[in-house]
C-alpha cells in the first residue's frame, strides 16, 4: 500500500513525503493530501479521499423516499438547503407533482440565505488559512444571524430538513419578512466592510493573485462547477441557464472571474466571485420577498410515496456549484438507486494537476479557494 | 458587549482584588526595578558599605547581581503574562467578541490560569525525538531572551549594566533564540516541526541583516554603541528624537520595526508557527512547561522589540524639557541619591514604559489585522527591498552626519519637518479610522439572540 502511494505521488526518495491531513487545521474536514515536497516547493499533492464515507447513497435504498430527506442534509452540512431542494425536485419529477409557487419562493429565499451563510464560511476560513484570523470571526457573526433566520423558518441551524417532497415543511412565520429585510440592510454594509478589512488588503491579494491558476479549459475538463468554474471565467450558472424553481422570476447577475487582481482563474478570482455572489444572493432574496405569492406551501402528495418505475434527474446550483440528484424507482416505496453528484468531489481531482510547483502555503490557499466540504467529497 | 454575556454577578471582593492586582503589579515591578537597579550597582554598594571587608563586598555585589537577574526575568515573565491577557482582550474587541472575562474581574487573571494550566500539564516527549536536544531547546530560547535584559534601559539610571557594546550585545544574544528554535525543530522528529525550524532559521538570519544595518544609523548619529549614550544623544521632544532628526532614520525606523517583527515571529511574519500551514511549526510536539517557556519568550519579545525601537529611535526615557544632565546634577554628593533624583528616575521610567507599551500595542494591532505572507515573499521583501534600503539609509546618514558637522541647523529643520509630516499622517489616519467607525457603528442588526 505504501509503495502504491509513493508511486502515485511520483516519490523518488529525494523529496520529503508529507501527510497533509487527515487531521490538519486547514484541510476543511477529514481529508488527506499526500504531498511530495522539496523544501517549501511541492512536487505534487495527491488528494486521498474517503475518510468520511458514510454510504449516504446506499442508505437511500433502505429508508424510503421521505425518510431520506434528513440524510441529504448530511451530504453538505454547510449548505444543507440545496441538497434538500435537489432531492425534493428529483422525487417530485418521479411523482409528477408540482410544488406550489409559495413553496418554490420559500425554497429560493432559504436557499439564497443559505448560500450567503455558506459563502461566509468559505471566505472567512480562506482568510484564516492565509493567516488573518479576524475576518473569520466577523463572517461567522453574520452567519449566526443567517442561522437565526433559518432557525425561525424551520427550527434547525445546521441540518435543516426543511424541504419536503411536494413543497416545504413550514410556512414563513409572522414578521419573518421584516427580520430578513432588516438583516439584508445590515448585511450589504457588512460586505463593504469585509472588502475593506481583507479583500483589498495588499498582502492578501499578493498571497492569492496569480496562484494556482485553473484555465477555462482545465476547469471544464475536470468538471468544476459553481464559483470554482465561474472563477475560471466560464459563465455558467444553473439558476440562470437551466432555470428551476422560482429563479426564472428573478433578475440577477452572475459574477464571473476575469482576473480581478491577477490572472483569470487564480485563487483570488475564485475567492472574490464568492464575495460578489453574496451581494447577488442578497439581491435575489429582496426580490423574492417582494414578489412572494400567497397560498399553499405543500402540494397534494399521497401519504405513501410510491412512484411508478422510472428515473428522474434534477440539478440545482448549490453554494459549492451544481448539485445533481439521479433517482431510480422500481415502483416500490424505496428508491432503487439514489445518486448525488457534488461539486467538491470533482474539485478535489484538479488539485493533483494544479499543485506541481506550488508552495506548501499555496496548497492551503488552493484548498480553501476550492471551498471543499469533506462529506460532500465522500458522501 | 451583549448584556447576556457579561458575568451575571462579580463579587465586589473579586473586583477589588483584580483592580488591586492590575494597578499593583505594574507599580510593584516597575517600582522594584526603579529602586533596586541604582542601589545594587557595584559602585553604589561600595559607597554604601565603606567599612565592609573586601570579601563581604564581593558577596554583596554577587547577591545584588543575582537579585537584579531575578528581577529582570520576573519582569519579562510578568510582562509576557499580562500582554497575553491584554492582547486577547484587544483581539476580542477587534473581532467583535468578548475575549477572556471570567478569571477575576474582566478576566485579568487569565494569564495566571494559563501558566498554572501549562505547568500542570504532562510533558510529552515523542518516542523518536532526540530527548536531550528536545529538552534543552526551550532553555536556549529563554536564555537568548533573558540576556537582552542586561542592557535594556528602563530609565535615566535604571539599567542593569550600561555595556559600551550595548546594542551589539543585544543582536548577538538574540541569535541564541534561533539556535533554540532550530534545535526544537530538528529534535522533535516531526516534519511540521522541521519545516517550522527551517523557516525560522531562514527568516531570523535573513532579517538580522536589515535590522543590523538599520541599527547602524542611530549608532552613527550617536557615535556610541551604548544604549544609554544613544538615548542621551536624543532629547525629550519629538523633533529631538533620532527618528525625525534625519530623513534616512525615519525610513530606518520602519526597516528596523519590520525586521524585528520578523525576528520575533509575529504576524505577518509568523511563518515558523503558521497554524494553518504547519499545524504549529516547531511548537507542534511541545507541551506543558517547555511549551510555556516558548510562549513566555514569544510574548516577552514584544517588550524587547518595543524597548529597542524606543531606545534607538524614539528618544528612550528622555523627559520633555528636562535634560539628562539636569537629572545627573540632582543626584547630590552623598552615598544615596537625593529624593528629587528618585522622582526624576520614576518619571523617566514612566516615559519609557509608556512609549514601549504604545509600540507593543502596534505590534498587537498588526497581528490581528494582517494576513501572513509567503516564504518567498518574505525572502524577497528582506533581500530585495529592506537590505538595499537599509544600506542606502546608512550611506545617506554618513553624509548627513558630515553635513550636520558643517551646518547643525539642518537637524532641527529635518526634525520639525518630519514631526509635522508624521503628525499630519497620524491625523489623516485618525480621520480614516473615525470614518470607518462611524460607518459601522450602531449595529443595524440585533445580534443578542446568540
Amino acid at each position: 500500500m505504501e509503495k502504491l502511494i509513493l508511486r502515485r505521488v511520483g516519490h523518488t526518495g529525494e523529496e520529503m513525503l508529507l501527510n497533509f491531513g487527515p487531521q490538519h487545521p486547514s484541510t476543511h474536514g477529514v481529508i488527506n493530501f499526500l504531498v511530495d515536497t522539496d523544501g517549501e516547493v511541492m512536487k505534487k499533492a495527491v488528494p486521498d479521499v474517503g475518510y468520511l464515507h458514510r454510504s449516504l447513497e446506499k442508505i437511500g435504498e433502505m429508508v424510503g423516499y421521505p425518510g431520506y430527506m434528513p440524510y441529504t442534509d448530511r451530504i453538505d452540512y454547510v449548505a444543507a438547503m440545496f441538497a434538500n431542494e435537489g432531492y425534493a425536485m428529483a422525487v417530485e419529477r418521479l411523482l409528477k407533482v408540482q410544488a406550489p409557487p409559495r413553496a418554490l419562493w420559500l425554497r429560493a429565499i432559504s436557499g439564497e440565505l443559505c448560500r450567503i451563510g455558506s459563502h461566509l464560511v468559505s471566505v472567512g476560513t480562506m482568510a484564516t488559512d492565509i493567516g488573518a484570523s479576524t475576518p473569520l470571526v466577523h463572517a461567522l457573526r453574520e452567519r449566526e444571524a443567517v442561522n437565526d433566520l433559518i432557525e425561525a423558518l424551520c427550527g434547525a441551524r445546521l441540518t435543516y430538513n426543511y424541504c419536503r417532497i411536494g413543497g416545504v415543511a413550514y410556512d414563513a412565520p409572522q414578521g419573518w419578512r421584516d427580520r430578513v429585510l432588516k438583516f439584508l440592510d445590515h448585511f450589504d454594509s457588512v460586505l463593504v466592510e469585509f472588502d475593506r478589512l481583507i479583500s483589498f488588503n495588499e498582502i492578501y491579494i499578493r498571497r492569492l493573485a496569480n496562484v494556482a491558476v485553473i484555465t477555462r479549459e482545465q476547469a471544464v475538463d475536470y468538471g468544476l462547477v459553481g464559483p470554482n468554474l465561474r472563477g475560471s471565467g466560464m459563465d455558467w450558472d444553473v439558476r440562470r441557464d437551466v432555470p428551476y424553481g422560482a429563479y426564472p422570476n428573478f433578475k440577477f447577475k452572475v459574477p464571473v472571474g476575469h482576473g480581478f487582481r491577477g490572472t483569470e482563474g487564480d485563487t483570488y478570482d475564485r475567492y472574490y466571485v464568492r464575495v460578489l455572489e453574496m451581494a447577488e444572493s442578497s439581491h435575489i432574496v429582496r426580490q423574492a420577498l417582494e414578489s412572494m405569492p400567497d397560498g399553499e406551501f405543500m402540494a397534494k402528495v399521497p401519504r405513501k410515496i410510491k412512484p411508478e418505475a422510472g428515473e428522474a434527474f434534477s440539478r440545482v446550483e448549490s453554494a459549492r456549484g451544481e448539485m445533481a440528484y439521479y433517482v431510480v424507482s422500481d415502483g416500490t416505496d424505496k428508491a432503487y438507486r439514489i445518486r448525488a453528484r457534488t461539486g467538491s468531489f470533482t474539485a478535489m481531482g484538479i488539485i493533483e494537476d494544479v499543485s506541481p510547483g506550488l508552495m506548501v502555503a499555496d496548497l492551503v490557499a488552493l484548498i480553501a479557494s476550492l471551498d471543499v466540504v469533506a462529506p460532500e467529497i465522500d458522501r | 458587549m451583549p448584556a447576556n454575556y457579561a458575568p451575571r454577578y462579580t463579587p465586589k471582593l473579586v473586583v477589588a482584588i483584580t483592580l488591586a492586582a492590575a494597578v499593583g503589579i505594574p507599580i510593584a515591578i516597575f517600582g522594584a526595578i526603579t529602586v533596586a537597579t541604582p542601589l545594587l550597582k557595584p559602585a553604589t554598594l561600595d559607597a554604601l558599605l565603606p567599612s565592609a571587608t573586601p570579601a563581604a563586598r564581593t558577596a554583596a555585589k554577587i547577591a545584588g547581581m543575582a537579585l537584579l537577574g531575578l528581577l529582570m526575568v520576573t519582569f519579562g515573565a510578568i510582562f509576557s503574562g499580562v500582554i497575553v491577557w491584554w492582547e486577547r482582550r484587544i483581539a476580542g474587541r477587534m473581532q467583535s467578541r468578548i475575549g477572556p472575562n471570567r478569571a477575576g474581574y474582566q478576566g485579568f487573571f487569565v494569564w495566571i490560569c494559563d501558566a498554572v494550566k501549562l505547568v500542570l500539564k504532562e510533558e510529552l516527549i515523542p518516542k523518536d525525538a532526540d530527548a536531550l536536544l528536545f529538552r534543552a531547546a526551550p532553555y536556549f530560547v529563554l536564555v537568548g531572551f533573558a540576556l537582552t535584559f542586561v542592557v535594556l534601559p528602563f530609565g535615566h539610571s535604571i539599567i542593569v549594566a550600561d555595556l559600551n557594546v550595548g546594542i551589539f550585545y543585544v543582536t548577538s544574544v538574540t541569535a541564541l533564540v534561533v539556535v533554540g528554535i532550530l534545535l526544537s525543530g530538528w529534535s522533535s522528529n516531526s516534519k511540521w516541526a522541521l519545516f517550522g525550524g527551517m523557516r525560522s532559521a531562514a527568516q531570523v538570519i535573513s532579517y538580522e541583516i536589515p535590522a543590523g544595518v538599520a541599527i547602524f544609523i542611530p549608532v552613527a548619529m550617536a557615535g556610541s554603541l551604548s544604549m544609554q549614550d544613544m538615548i542621551r544623544a536624543q532629547g525629550g521632544l519629538p523633533w529631538e528624537w533620532f527618528i525625525f532628526r534625519n530623513p534616512a532614520a525615519f525610513i530606518a525606523f520602519f526597516i528596523l520595526f519590520i525586521s524585528q517583527l520578523a525576528e520575533a515571529n509575529r504576524t505577518p511574519f509568523d511563518l515558523p508557527e503558521a497554524e494553518s500551514e504547519l499545524v504549529a511549526g516547531y511548537l507542534s510536539e511541545y507541551s506543558g512547561f517547555r511549551f510555556a517557556l516558548f510562549f513566555l519568550v514569544e510574548f516577552g519579545n514584544i517588550w524587547v522589540l518595543s524597548a529597542i525601537a524606543t531606545t534607538l529611535f524614539l528618544g528612550g526615557w528622555q523627559i520633555p524639557f528636562v535634560s539628562a544632565a539636569a537629572i545627573d546634577a540632582a543626584r547630590g554628593a552623598g552615598p544615596l541619591p537625593s529624593l528629587a533624583w528618585w522622582g526624576w528616575q520614576a518619571l523617566s521610567v514612566v516615559v519609557f514604559g509608556a512609549k514601549a507599551f504604545l509600540l507593543s500595542n502596534v505590534v498587537v494591532w498588526l497581528r490581528w489585522t494582517l494576513p501572513r505572507i509567503r516564504i518567498d515573499q518574505m525572502m524577497s521583501l528582506c533581500w530585495k527591498y529592506l537590505v538595499p534600503a537599509a544600506f542606502a539609509c546608512f550611506v545617506f546618514t554618513l553624509f548627513w552626519q558630515l553635513a550636520v558637522g558643517v551646518a547643525p541647523k539642518i537637524e532641527l529643520a529635518s526634525g520639525i519637518g518630519l514631526t509635522a509630516f508624521a503628525a499630519v499622517l497620524t491625523l489623516l489616519f485618525a480621520r480614516r479610522v473615525a470614518l470607518n467607525v462611524r460607518e459601522v457603528r450602531g449595529d443595524k442588526y440585533d445580534f443578542s439572540n446568540w
